[in-house]
């Protein structure tokens, strides 16, 4: 509880919080609000916002609503952001506790492979695992997932080096323990909240990359995503500039609130960092 | 001598990683779906089989996979990075031409982003917890949170398409035949807004990461020191705590010179720049696989060279690290 009053202390914590329920009603009541399938025709191409009263965001080049594009884009941008995360920090988790874990020559293995990715402008990796295994929205969401687990390996070795030679895991072994039971059922957990936190940072990651990829066409086409919408803006730039702002703004606050919600939770849990 | 010997030996530790990805990204394109046989097929309309199968005895496509391997590696170490049949010369010739507009572009926006970044992060610290602080911090938080084509098509549309300033896109006016001065100043007025857009991200990490480490060293003991010789304010923050504050700042152009890159893909697209990233986007819609695992070596190889000379001047700024050794 004292962890919950200590977050909502921070009014920019609370702020990224109402921002995110806000970004999560949208996904959660796309469905209801703009049944149709946002991505067929619904009115007379480029209408601008407040324009026509059943279009309050306007429509875009080929006639779509944008408001509806909007509310769907939420859903995607939030799965892709959720899924790819839970992939990224799995493999992370994974590969950083057994390099902690068992160090010497896993470790050394392990670390040079997560170096090699390092090494790999991410942006460039997720350009050739498209180009390899093509574009539609479950690989892209795999891909995005791939490319971005080094970080959070490095987070969970560093504290599995420091936890693994603990009393608790002497004891453990002592206890005659297996190995798996004593990394996944012991260690972990201690070794888990600075991880989970800096899963917001992986998330407003993978919702940048992914919009970035649609931006450029490279993304699923056949999925009502904010990244598709601002690349078919692209083409009336010049005079229907909103098509394009919009789902920018759309993608901008939700990132702002998953950083907001992330940083206040690491203040929250490591309180002494907070005076500085 | 010495910082360039432990300089070098990094470089060294970075030639199995280097193997690694080599090898990787070669054994990930065997999983690709036609091979450069077919793409060159596709370009000229279909073919016979026979003649399909004298081209992959040509290029070598008929070995094992491992022999392959061993082929191309061997090519890389003589720096030939094969041909491409989509511009039909050889890949490096295709990458050479395009690489200065990318090392221009990142060179300048990684400057500017620094030193703005040390600026803003040094203003930030020197008024912790009070309201330029909080200006700064949240404005570092929004340049994070944008995504950097939106933040260049936005800056079209506002200095190129409404008021004018500045030219939408393209490296240099063509047909001008400026020389000299006069085009270098033309390339600088093109080169304003994709530099803004691609520093803006680095700048908002730099920031905050300058903001904490100026914080985290004016609370050690011998600026207290500095203080109680009878320093000026200014004087303790520009002699001994900008340059102990300066090394995180460092590290993480190493760390971020992988990103920067990335993002030099989308921005040369926004654009319309001739350069590097570009290519690697041009190279997948054409699915030039040549060309783009050529773009993935020679994007490891600068990677790999950022992160030396960060090394070298790691260690110019804190001796204690070569003395350590």
């Amino acid at each position: 509880m004292s962890l919950l009053r200590r977050y909502l202390r921070s009014p920019a914590a609370v702020g990224g919080l109402v921002l995110l329920l806000l970004v999560v009603g949208m996904a959660f009541s796309a469905g209801w609000v703009f049944p149709r399938d946002p991505l067929s025709l619904a009115g007379r191409p480029l209408q601008w916002p407040g324009a026509s009263p059943r279009f309050w965001l306007g429509t875009d080049n080929t006639g779509r609503d944008i408001a509806a594009q909007v509310f769907h884009g939420a859903r995607v941008s939030l799965l892709i952001g959720i899924v790819a995360t839970a992939i990224s920090i799995g493999i992370g988790i994974v590969v950083g506790a057994l390099a902690g874990f068992y160090g010497g020559w896993v470790d050394t293995v392990l670390m040079r492979v997560a170096e090699a990715f390092q090494t790999l402008p991410n942006f460039i990796l997720l350009l050739v695992l498209v180009a390899v295994f093509g574009s539609d929205i479950q690989t892209v969401t795999v891909a995005i997932g791939i490319v971005s687990w080094p970080p959070s390996a490095r987070l969970t070795r560093a504290e599995f080096l420091s936890l693994r030679s603990r009393e608790f895991v002497q004891a453990c072994r002592v206890l005659g323990m297996r190995d798996a039971r004593i990394i996944f059922r012991e260690i972990l957990p201690n070794a888990l909240p600075p991880v989970i936190v800096y899963a917001s940072v992986i998330m407003a990651t993978a919702i940048l990359l992914e919009s970035a990829l649609a931006f450029l066409n490279l993304s699923d086409p056949n999925v009502a995503s904010w990244g598709n919408l601002i690349g078919a803006g692209k083409n009336v730039l010049r005079v229907q500039w909103y098509v394009s702002a919009i789902p920018g703004v759309a993608i901008l606050l939700t990132v702002l609130a998953v950083s907001l919600v992330g940083q206040g939770l690491n203040d929250a849990l490591n309180p002494r960092l907070r005076s500085r | 001598m010495r910082i360039l010997s432990l300089a070098l030996r990094r470089l060294a530790a970075s030639l199995p990683t280097l193997l690694l990805i080599l090898v990787g990204l070669f054994l990930l394109l065997q999983l690709a779906p036609g091979d450069t046989v077919d793409a060159l097929m596709a370009q000229m309309g279909g073919g016979d089989p026979a003649q399909m199968e004298q081209l992959r005895s040509f290029y070598g496509l008929d070995a094992p996979v491992l022999v392959q391997l061993a082929r191309y590696l061997w090519r890389l170490v003589r720096l030939d990075l094969g041909f491409s049949a989509i511009y039909g010369k050889p890949v490096s010739s295709v990458i050479l031409e395009r690489l200065p507009v990318t090392l221009l572009l990142m060179g300048i926006s990684l400057c500017f982003a620094f030193a703005a970044g040390m600026a803003l992060g040094v203003l930030a610290a020197r008024r912790a917890n009070k309201w330029p602080d909080a200006l700064i911090s949240t404005l570092g938080l929004i340049f994070y949170a944008t995504p950097s084509f939106w933040f260049g098509m936005m800056g079209i549309v506002v200095f190129a398409i409404k008021l004018s300033w500045l030219p939408a896109g393209g490296f240099e006016e063509i047909g001008t035949g400026a020389t000299g001065l006069a085009r270098v100043a033309d390339i600088a007025w093109h080169l304003v807004l994709p530099v803004s857009t691609l520093a803006l991200i680095f700048l908002a990490t730099y920031l905050r990461i300058m903001r904490a480490s100026m914080l985290e060293v004016l609370s050690l003991d011998f600026v207290r020191t500095a203080r109680a010789k009878g320093l000026s304010q200014t004087g303790v923050l520009l002699r001994h705590v900008l340059r102990n504050a300066l090394l995180p700042g460092l590290t993480l152009i190493g760390l971020q010179a992988g990103t920067m890159l990335g993002g030099s893909v989308v921005v040369e697209s926004v654009f319309n720049l001739p350069g590097l990233g570009r290519l690697a986007y041009e190279s997948v819609v054409q699915r030039d696989l040549n060309t783009l695992l050529g773009i993935v070596f020679v994007s490891a190889l600068l990677v790999i060279s950022v992160n030396f000379v960060v090394d070298l001047l790691y260690a110019k700024l804190d001796p204690r690290i070569v003395a350590d050794r």
